[in-house]
């Protein structure tokens, strides 16, 4: 059994059903995003684990033990939140304390615990600051820290870095990532960025309408998309339209090209998505399906050429990396893209294969 | 210098005018007990004056208890009312308003039906009672400033947030209201009591209906009986008001955790 167990869980605001018959297992330590739009019901998934909703059905188990019924402040979990929401009538060290002081944890400890929290997020020597005189990252911090300084069973991190700016976003993140890695402290972690989620978790919470629409490890997730939505919501992605020529061989038809995609279909037409790593400029060795195209521009980055292109009337994008004999392709040049048929998504329908 | 300059000098003058010039009267006019010279004479006497002591260290009392009962009962119901019911909000506010429509003199009597001596709960057969009574009375007067200096103090932070931030940390609702929502309203809270502070000094009707030795019908009764106390008790009183309202800024200055505005 799981140490966090979420079973049937259901969630109706009158007559909205915003979670509809969520289920996740956690283990130990495991760091797992909930990733989705707004709206998803990610974030009342966290509310309710917290215990600042109430579940119309279903069961939140923490090691073993149901805390439906128990308020927020009997469930042992800690919170940030992406106000940062730090008290701002108290100093940093205050605030660190607050949960310590609730606890009744006498004086010489807490300021031990404190000491030790802010050693952590690297603020000592904050102590008798006030939030106001923080940056937004700093805040943030103290935020994790007061929250880990009760030792809760679970941290709920709720978009803790949408509010900062970008570069603190991603140096703050690791932070976390880092943080949650040492003290083995099982944490869930709402996010509706994609990257945020993929870069920083061990399985991924892909939720669309309040369904988990796919849960998975951050690679099985951007690689093998169980449904439409994933496979669109997660990454950049390319949709062709295919024709399907011979259902038993897989052979489908794009533009005027022909390839097989050496599987068995179901339908008679269906999606191709190519990422845009996928698809390669010109023939290559290992890439046997050949589209044709048109070159429309070129986004010379760096490291990277970012490339648009029109291949069988959709637009697509792909990314080469830069070589310096190689210059990148003019616009309005026709072109051949390849790409390996195991590289392809093949979207049918609602659901793939 | 333009024509419309002129006349905003003109309205500020006589503004300015009509509000200081009854002010420097009554001023002037309690320092010439002594005939021929200018004095603090009216000023001793009314020092002097037991009565004086007395009324208002009651009404001083008295507007203590007023802002504890007040903060008790407004603070929690402000919090309740942003956190669980914000749809409530238009019709608390309309009864925190309803003291300023309703005129004393109808509350009181109110009071003396329903709490007579022959009544289910005599609390006017006793001073301590009549006292509780009167207390009640000022809580309900200050209502409309104490609700709408605390609303507006909780405004300025996430009530909801915060809330929820202290109750993972394990925090019940007293220790919230207490530890978390009250220090940052404390400013708000401050302003409301100065102001419950200013109305219960200078209360008149209900005190006098409920034979209260308070301080508003020792000043009506100096003032039908005497000449020049008046004035001085009238300087004095008002001082009291602005020392109230300096007090309300230095609050404000002081609190070291008010963050400056935001962009």
């Amino acid at each position: 059994m799981s140490f966090l167990e979420i079973e049937h869980l259901e969630k109706s605001f009158g007559s909205v059903r915003v979670v509809k018959d969520f289920n996740l297992p956690i283990e130990k330590g495991e760091f797992v995003s909930l990733l989705g739009p707004s709206g998803c019901g990610k974030t009342t998934v966290l509310r309710m684990v917290a215990g600042f909703e109430t579940p119309s059905t279903g069961s939140i188990r923490i090691d073993g033990r149901d805390v439906v019924s128990l308020r927020p402040n009997q469930r042992n979990i800690g919170m940030v939140f992406q106000s940062y929401a730090l008290f701002p009538n108290l100093t940093v060290a205050q605030n660190v304390a607050f949960g310590l002081k609730v606890k009744g944890v006498k004086v010489a400890d807490r300021t031990a615990r404190v000491a030790e929290m802010l050693r952590l997020i690297g603020l000592e020597g904050y102590d008798d600051r006030y939030p106001f005189q923080l940056s937004g990252g700093q805040q943030q911090r103290v935020a994790l820290a007061r929250a880990l300084a009760v030792q809760p069973q679970v941290l709920l991190l709720d978009e803790p870095l949408s509010a900062l700016d970008a570069k603190i976003r991603v140096s703050l993140r690791e932070e976390i990532r880092d943080i949650q890695r040492r003290l083995a402290i099982t944490t869930i972690f709402v996010t509706h960025d994609q990257e945020e989620a993929l870069s920083i978790s061990d399985r991924v919470v892909v939720m669309n309408g309040g369904v988990a629409e796919q849960v998975g490890q951050p690679f099985e997730i951007y690689n093998r998309p169980s449904t439409r939505f994933v496979a669109e919501f997660v990454g950049t992605l390319n949709l062709i339209e295919a024709r399907v020529l011979d259902r038993d061989s897989g052979r489908i038809g794009i533009g005027s090209r022909e390839a097989s995609l050496g599987r068995p279909l179901t339908s008679d037409r269906l999606t191709l998505g190519i990422r845009p790593e996928a698809l390669t400029l010109g023939r290559a060795a290992d890439r046997d399906m050949v589209l044709e195209g048109r070159i429309d521009d070129v986004h010379f980055l760096g490291s990277v050429i970012r490339i648009q292109a029109t291949v069988a009337g959709e637009r697509v994008m792909l990314d080469t990396f830069n070589r310096p004999g190689t210059p990148p392709p003019a616009p309005g040049q026709a072109a051949e893209f390849s790409v390996h048929p195991e590289d392809l998504l093949v979207l049918e329908g609602e659901r793939s294969p | 210098m333009k024509a419309p300059r002129v006349w905003s000098w003109i309205a500020l003058t006589l503004g300015l005018l009509y509000f200081f010039l009854p002010l420097i009267g009554t001023i002037e006019f309690s320092l010439r007990k002594r005939r021929g010279e200018y004095s603090l004479d009216a000023y001793r006497w009314v020092f002097e004056d037991p009565k004086f002591r007395e009324t208002f260290s009651y009404s001083v009392v008295m507007a203590l208890f007023t802002i504890v009962v007040g903060v008790l009962i407004v603070v929690p119901t402000a919090y309740w009312v942003r956190l669980k019911f914000p749809r409530l909000r238009p019709l608390v506010e309309f009864v925190t308003l309803l003291p300023l429509v309703i005129p004393p003199i109808v509350i009181v009597f109110g009071y003396i039906r329903l709490y007579n001596t022959s009544s289910f709960l005599p609390l006017t057969g006793t001073a301590s009672g009549t006292n509780l009574l009167l207390m009640m009375g000022y809580a309900t007067l200050s209502l409309p400033y104490m609700y709408r200096a605390v609303d507006t103090g909780l405004r300025t932070i996430d009530v909801r947030t915060l809330t929820e931030a202290a109750q993972s940390l394990g925090a019940n609702w007293p220790t919230i209201i207490g530890r978390v929502i009250m220090p940052n309203v404390l400013v708000a809270v401050m302003s409301g009591a100065f102001l419950t502070f200013a109305i219960v000094i200078g209360e008149f009707v209900m005190a006098a209906l409920l034979n209260r030795p308070a301080f508003g019908p020792y000043l009506q009764l100096i003032g039908a009986n005497r000449a020049y106390e008046p004035a001085a008790l009238a300087v004095i009183a008002f001082s009291i008001t602005w020392i109230c309202m300096g007090l309300i800024q230095l609050a404000t200055l002081l609190t070291r955790h008010s963050r400056p505005p935001r962009s």
